[in-house]
């Protein structure tokens, strides 16, 4: 029986370090490559060693697969493939393939250059690594061997965010990475056709929540912006550096125009420029209305907002900066925040989920006093805030989601155990379909019931629906009949005529003969005609020929009259058929005969009780 | 949708006669495909220019009478040094209308945007409800130059719409080449922006290799053809024919994708269309012969007029001069590019990057844009505007280069630069577009002062390409335009220009209809699981297992479907007999052929195993016949036949039969 298995590596009942392997129809994919944020030991990466044991993964491996650029997707990649080894194909979207290098190489710069850590990939490694990347273009069917294909869709999380179908004969598993079902300033929202995949393998980040409206969300996050600026704070704004970032500079922009706000908003890092650049340059990847107006006014273009220094930090009044990274685990956001951390009058707000581990997350679950390195504590006297803008399906989004693709099982990844028990019962009451939501290291396995192709002579299929019509009626069933040819890998249904043929074989003719004796006084041919008549005018539907060399025929029924030479009166009638004769058919033609001849009272039938049982008999 | 019959035949219907601008009608597995639908324009070289500014010089051209004065036509048309054009917004000739039932067209599929020009005509007032598929780049770019067309001609109208002329009486009386343009009640004028904005709401985007499901019926899926931006060959499939359709495609590395070869392989008809159609020329020696003009006239001080599309090869030559013009030491001349989408062409460009050439995609990544035009632009070297009128009569400097439209130099601010550029000798103009005669579309100009320059550039594929693509993928059979059939009819000795195909490849011309020779034998069928499981399978011949099926049928929307046969609901045995009749179980599954020959002594042993022991038996001519004289029975042996003659005795004939069929094969 054939089956799909599914073994997260991470993201099993976990957000961070998304790695899942699937098996279907004996080849292996690995879906995303990335990193835990919340970790800074072995468990920062997937463990790869349950792949194998000893050495490289080529062999193991068809393809890998990176959903989108956030490094919880694609930051063990170059780990993956650099240091523990692998060869073959890494497909990604060409937005993917541009920016995930630039935050691998922040993210090696941080980790090495800051931290001092060894043992970890080198910007060689991230270049090599890219050079195995085979972009994607969104429904484009890509052929990665002869069986094994796959096809990307619109995610909607981030610039170049895929869902991705892949494809084994007729077995198949859907891969959303994290997408959005609502579209947004920036991005569209996520879409796929009915592909109805054996397992569709969703994300379920909010899987509990179901957000209210966007513009609820925007107004509220803009009031506390503006609250905060009014009264002369500081409002820091962690983000990663392509995403939300641009999201809500947008709405910034706007707003400070609306408003004619006049405090300095900054962008930190030198990604500014570059990042904006890419969403110009990926304008098709954007949402409709920035994809029409690019031309006249690109959106991406911000008047109002300024590039960072350092030493900004310090200057006095009233400011808005977004920082990277988006959890406050390191770099520019966190000594922005160190700084500022000690005033009431500040704000931070977390437009994005954080991972258990980070400062990000200690704060949201607030934590006052935050214990720092080298012993020192410091104390959170800012106001935290937490805007869900991050662009995940809400438990409504992922609902949609099936609805879209009518999956026959749900496999739910990247979420809270908590959060994914609920969201799974209400799937399997709703659905009425299998939901797995399995841990890392734990496979789960899929039955499917492939349908099996075959090539059916075009004669045989014409004469079918000729004869039965397109649709079967379920009071009126018809039966075909054919033979199925297995030769080689070829399976091939042709009628049985045809397939003697071809096999060169000749038919064997299995004939039937049985002679009934029947009193009638008339002549032979006499008789005959009678039979004829009488059959024609009861058997109707059925074909009654009566034929020139004194037979009558009822559809390939042979019926002869003769009288034997003692006795002229003593018909003898000969009955012939084919062992493709319907018996049933064949029985009730002599009954009928028998109930003529008795009727007229001219009959006497010996053998009358012998042929009714058998019409159950058969 | 339910399709009853399925066509074995495909049709195919030519549309346009142009072999480079087609639209050809292909009918296969009951669904009606339209292969691009390209605008003949060449029709507007008949028209008098359309002046943007006033001209005193074509205002004053005098009326055209007969010379014995029977036909006067001095309101539509005038003598214009020394030929007759027609005075009225010009006209463009349509693919054929009247051939087949537009209406009945399921989908249109485009391979780039110059052959799409037609689509409104098309889409609009034919009762055509199907569907469009184009790429992103071929539908934008497509829109933009719809767009720029209905500017052009709207800018300028003319109230008078000429027709007397086409009068075939009166057509026959007129100066040539006037009199000898065909199908000219046809002609139709240019469509109006709603009616593109109508025709392009049926477009749905598809990006290459992108499989495309018509009906259920076809498979259709675009493939870089290495031509134009997002430009496409496509390929129409079912599970056992394919048809590929090669139209306008490049091996030149210049900046669209690489044309994708491969996937064109294992065709049973490779429809070829979009040769170069300067097949003499090579387009590397174009660009130098334009390159050393151009630096030729600045030089001398004079400006240099590129009449071309807005879209196209234009970025190729801004790309050709930004490496140029500095090693020739003209850096500070200006380019100017004016079209009233000049801005949007140039925009559209840049963020295309997945449809480009490697190298301009990498570039992306970077993040730089992958033309130099946009540094071009940043460093104020090339300018662009939607006209000639407003900015940019105020920053126009002498001497400079202008890339501006229509390539016919009938309509566009192309006739300003004629009128205002052709009188001195100083001034150069270039064509580098292949679609229009250089000296037809010069003639309401003449006498010109100005020097003219020909260096067509086209990429598109020419005949030893072809012939080498051919060799590599091997379709079965080649159907194309009959001009690749025939050398050029300047160059009729030259027989490297043209196709020499073995088998000859199929020619059409405008309006004819082919049938192409596709033999379907086979359909695609699933067999439901449930249903494969129970097959039972026996080994005929070593390596040949046979299997009877016996299953339902369900076809829906051209998928087929076999399930197992459903379990007779029980019949309440029944009273009347009559009704036994009715209901004769058509669901018994219909009996097997049979096969093979039953062995006598073997056949003997069975009977006697099963208790018949009297067997007489007597060879006849062809084989045995069997009496089993206790029974008063017949078996009559033969190699390829079995008559079993039995009286009334239902059992034992049944046993019989049983015993013979153990011994033959059932299909």
């Amino acid at each position: 029986m054939p089956d799909i298995k599914v073994t997260p590596l991470g993201a099993g009942q976990d957000v961070g370090r998304s790695c899942i392997l699937v098996s279907v129809g004996g080849k292996n994919i690995m879906l995303d490559c990335g990193m835990h944020m919340g970790y800074n030991d072995d468990r920062r990466f997937p463990d790869f060693s349950y792949i194998t044991q000893n050495g490289r993964l080529t062999d193991f491996l068809d393809c890998v697969i990176i959903s989108h650029f956030h490094l919880d997707h694609c930051g063990a990649l170059p780990y993956m493939s650099e240091m523990v080894g692998y060869d073959g194909p890494i497909y990604m979207t060409h937005p993917t393939k541009a920016i995930c290098p630039i935050l691998l190489e922040d993210f090696r710069k941080i980790t090495v250059d800051k931290k001092g850590e060894t043992n970890f990939f080198t910007s060689q490694m991230i270049k090599d690594c890219m050079k195995k990347v085979v972009p994607l273009n969104l429904h484009q069917t890509v052929q990665v061997d002869d069986e094994l294909e796959i096809k990307a869709y619109y995610a909607g999380h981030v610039l170049g965010a895929a869902m991705v179908l892949i494809k084994v004969g007729s077995e198949s598993v859907v891969y959303t990475g994290d997408y959005n079902m609502t579209p947004d300033r920036h991005l569209g929202a996520a879409w796929i056709d009915k592909c109805r995949p054996d397992i569709l393998i969703s994300e379920s980040t909010y899987a509990t929540t179901i957000r209210d409206s966007k513009r609820c969300r925007e107004r509220d996050f803009l009031k506390k912006v503006h609250e905060t600026i009014e009264r002369g704070g500081k409002v820091l704004i962690p983000v990663f550096a392509l995403g939300r970032a641009q999201e809500l500079c947008i709405l910034l922009e706007t707003f400070w125009y609306r408003m004619n706000l006049k405090a300095p908003i900054y962008f930190s890092t030198g990604l500014t420029e570059k990042a904006n650049h890419y969403y110009k340059l990926f304008i098709t990847w954007t949402n409709q209305k920035i994809r029409k107006t690019f031309v006249q006014r690109n959106m991406f273009e911000f008047k109002h907002i300024k590039a960072f220094d350092r030493s900004y930090a310090d200057n006095p009044g009233p400011m808005v900066v977004f920082a990277t990274p988006g959890m406050l685990h390191a770099g520019q956001s966190l000594q922005i925040f160190k700084k500022w951390a000690g005033n009431e009058k500040n704000m931070v707000i977390m437009p994005g989920y954080c991972v258990q581990g980070t400062v990000g997350h200690k704060i949201l679950n607030g934590q006052k006093k935050l214990e720092m390195e080298g012993r020192a504590t410091l104390e959170v006297k800012l106001q935290v805030e937490y805007m869900s803008f991050s662009a995940h399906a809400d438990a409504k989004g992922i609902m949609q989601l099936i609805r879209m693709a009518e999956p026959r099982n749900m496999l739910l990844v990247h979420g809270e155990a908590k959060k994914m028990e609920f969201l799974k019962d209400k799937i399997e009451q709703e659905f009425s379909i299998s939901c797995y939501m399995p841990a890392n290291g734990e496979t789960t396995t899929v039955t499917t019931n492939p349908s099996v192709p075959v090539d059916i002579s075009l004669n045989l299929l014409k004469r079918e629906m000729a004869l039965g019509g397109p649709l079967p009626d379920p009071k009126k069933p018809r039966t075909m009949h054919g033979t199925l040819i297995m030769k080689d890998s070829s399976l091939r249904l042709v009628s049985p005529e045809q397939a003697l043929k071809e096999l060169g074989l000749s038919e064997h003719q299995l004939r039937f003969t049985c002679r009934v004796h029947l009193q009638d006084p008339h002549s032979d041919s006499d008789t005959l005609s009678r039979i004829y008549s009488h059959l024609k005018s009861v058997l109707k539907g059925y074909a009654v020929q009566h034929l020139p060399d004194g037979t009558v025929m009822v559809e390939s029924i042979v019926l002869k009259v003769s009288s034997s030479g003692e006795d002229p009166n003593l018909k003898v009638i000969l009955l012939s058929w084919s062992y493709q004769v319907n018996e049933n058919k064949v029985f009730l033609f002599i009954l009928l005969l028998f109930i003529y001849f008795e009727v007229k009272g001219q009959v006497k039938s010996p053998t009358r009780h012998e042929a009714i049982p058998t019409l159950t008999l058969i | 949708l339910i399709i009853f019959m399925l066509k074995s035949q495909c049709r195919r219907y030519c549309l346009s006669g142009h072999p480079t601008l087609p639209c050809n009608v292909l009918k296969f597995k009951s669904t009606t495909i339209m292969l691009d639908c390209g605008l003949d324009t060449t029709s507007a070289l008949y028209f008098l220019p359309l002046p943007l500014v006033h001209s005193s010089r074509l205002s004053k051209l005098p009326g055209w009478a007969s010379k014995d004065g029977t036909v006067n036509l001095e309101k539509e048309l005038k003598e214009c040094a020394g030929r007759v054009f027609v005075d009225s917004q010009p006209e463009f000739c349509l693919p054929e209308v009247e051939l087949l039932d537009l209406s009945t067209v399921d989908v249109i599929l485009i391979s780039n945007y110059h052959c799409m020009m037609a689509l409104p005509y098309i889409t609009e007032h034919t009762g055509f409800s199907g569907t469009v598929y184009a790429t992103e780049p071929t539908f934008q770019i497509g829109r933009l130059l719809m767009e720029e067309l209905v500017t052009f001609m709207e800018r300028v109208p003319k109230a008078q719409s000429a027709t007397c002329w086409k009068n075939k009486e009166i057509q026959r009386m007129l100066p040539g080449p006037l009199k000898d343009a065909v199908d000219v009640w046809s002609w139709k004028r240019c469509y109006s922006m709603q009616e593109v904005n109508s025709a392009l709401s049926k477009v749905q985007l598809v990006g290459y290799s992108q499989k495309v499901e018509l009906f259920g019926a076809v498979q259709v899926t675009p493939l870089s053809s290495g031509y134009s931006l997002g430009s496409s060959n496509w390929i129409i499939q079912s599970h056992y024919e394919k048809v590929s359709y090669v139209s306008g495609s490049s091996l030149l590395t210049t900046h669209p994708q690489p044309m994708d070869q491969s996937s064109l392989k294992n065709s049973d008809v490779l429809i070829l269309t979009g040769l170069t159609q300067i097949p003499t020329a090579n387009p590397d020696g174009m660009l130098g012969e334009f390159c050393s003009n151009l630096a030729m006239t600045i030089r001398a001080g004079g400006n240099v007029l590129v009449p071309c599309y807005s879209s196209g090869v234009i970025y190729d030559l801004l790309e050709c001069l930004y490496q140029f013009m500095d090693s020739a030491n003209l850096g500070t001349t200006p380019f100017y590019f004016i079209s009233p989408v000049a801005n949007s062409s140039l925009e559209f460009s840049q963020i295309f990057a997945e449809w480009l050439c490697q190298n301009k995609q990498s570039k992306v990544y970077l993040p730089e844009p992958p033309f130099p035009h946009a540094e071009l632009i940043q460093t104020n070297k090339l300018k662009h505007y939607p006209s000639i009128h407003g900015e940019f009569s105020s920053e126009f400097r002498q001497p400079c280069v202008v890339f501006t439209g229509h390539p016919s130099l009938r309509f566009g601010d192309v006739v300003h630069f004629m009128e205002l550029w052709g009188k001195s000798s100083l001034n150069t103009i270039i064509f580098t577009e292949p679609d229009f005669s250089y000296l037809d579309a010069l003639a309401p100009y003449q006498p010109l002062a100005m020097k003219c320059v020909y260096c067509p550039i086209d990429t598109r594929l020419n005949f030893h390409q072809v012939s080498k693509l051919l060799k590599e993928v091997q379709p079965l059979h080649v159907v194309c335009p009959e001009q690749y059939t025939q050398p050029p009819p300047a160059q009729s000795h030259r027989s490297d220009l043209m196709l020499e195909l073995q088998p000859p490849p199929m020619a059409y011309r405008r309006c004819s209809v082919l049938g192409l020779p596709f033999r379907r034998r086979y359909e695609r069928i699933q067999l439901q699981p449930e249903l494969a499981k129970a097959l039972v399978p026996s080994e005929i011949k070593p390596g040949i297992s046979v299997a009877t099926v016996s299953a339902v049928l369900q076809s829906k929307d051209n998928k087929h479907v076999l399930q197992p046969v459903p379990k007779p609901t029980p019949v309440p045995p029944s009273k009347k007999r009559k009704r036994l009749m009715e209901e004769v179980p058509e669901l018994l599954s219909p009996k097997p052929l049979l096969s093979g020959s039953i062995p006598l002594d073997a056949f003997l042993a069975s009977l006697h195993k099963s208790g018949i022991t009297e067997v007489k038996v007597e060879e006849t001519a062809d084989g045995h016949i069997l009496h089993l004289q206790a029974e008063d029975a017949l078996i009559q042996l033969e190699e390829d036949a079995t008559h079993i003659v039995c009286d009334n005795n239902e059992p034992l004939r049944t046993a019989l039969r049983d015993l013979v069929l153990r011994f033959l094969q059932k299909l």
